[in-house]
């Protein structure tokens, strides 16, 4: 159905999308650790800048997955590859809990530390290098292996 | 501040639009810690537009490095705590099926319940270890 010139649009997006979310991080300050440990330091020089990156991120996703919902496909009409699971599991909640000791120590999420190590310094490089090796581990010892399992578990 | 602010704002409304991009326009979810995640596992069916997706998000500092711009950003931790934040980030964000970007962004965005109890863990638990670490470690 989509013709030659369509399709050719589609392979730019994801490279338009991960540009676009890279200016934004650097825009909005989350490539800064130092920034970021100022929002998580409620107890002491509070930055809420955070908060407005979120809440601007947000503001567009929230009509965006409204509407993509309520057509039920893309633009061009590929299905929508969403996540289906609802309930709550304690791998949700200790993963992300150990995520959050990571934020915490360091003020750098996955994201960020692709971008700041981009620049090639040495610290994030190796930040990215322990972060890859984390999500081996995961899938060594931790990834549900069978379709049953990975519906039991998630 | 209020500069920083509304940058942080139009930062947030660019990784808004990055995320409504790929959604309305492949069906996916721009969850970096997914993205990433998934290439690590070499799952199969696992579609180019990750790789390609990754490759935009770290041409971006070198754009914005050739456009003159500066980047805010530099990690002053020691090499052992900076293993333990990456392994703990890795590990933690498969684990908890999404980032800040997964479950904050986009998963909020959806009005995901998993998401909401995933961003408020994090979130939490990241605050009580800058707490930790800032202030109760600090006074030693």
């Amino acid at each position: 159905m989509a013709n030659k010139t369509s399709t050719a649009w589609l392979r730019v997006i994801p490279f338009a999308s991960g540009l676009l979310f890279g200016f934004g991080l650097i825009l909005s300050g989350m490539t800064d650790p130092l920034r970021i440990l100022a929002f998580l330091d409620v107890a002491g020089s509070w930055n809420p800048s955070l908060a407005f990156v979120m809440g601007g991120a947000i503001a567009v996703t929230f009509p965006a997955f409204a509407y993509a919902r309520r057509r039920g496909h893309t633009l061009a009409g590929e299905a929508l590859q969403l996540p289906d699971r609802t309930t709550l599991t304690p791998r949700l909640v200790i993963g992300s809990a150990l995520f959050g000791v990571g934020w915490g120590l360091s003020g750098v999420c996955p994201g960020p530390a692709l971008v700041i190590a981009a620049g090639g310094a040495a610290a994030p490089l190796l930040f990215v290098a322990s972060m890859l090796v984390g999500m081996a581990l995961y899938a060594v010892v931790a990834r549900p292996r069978t379709r049953a399992a990975v519906s039991a578990a998630q | 501040m209020p500069a920083q602010y509304l940058h942080s704002l139009l930062g947030g409304l660019l990784i808004g639009s990055a995320a409504a991009l790929l959604l309305l326009g492949r069906g996916q979810i721009a969850g970096i810690s997914g993205v990433v995640g998934n290439l690590v596992e070499r799952q199969t069916g696992v579609g180019g537009w990750r790789i390609v997706f990754l490759l935009g998000l770290i041409a971006a500092p070198l754009v914005v490095r050739l456009a003159g711009g500066e980047i805010a950003g530099v990690l002053s931790l020691s090499w052992p705590l900076i293993v333990v934040a990456g392994l703990l980030v890795g590990f933690g964000t498969r684990l908890g099926s999404g980032c800040t970007s997964g479950h904050g962004v986009c998963g909020l965005g959806n009005l995901s319940q998993r998401s909401l109890v995933a961003t408020i863990t994090f979130m939490a638990v990241a605050a009580l270890t800058v707490f930790v670490t800032h202030h109760l470690l600090a006074r030693g």
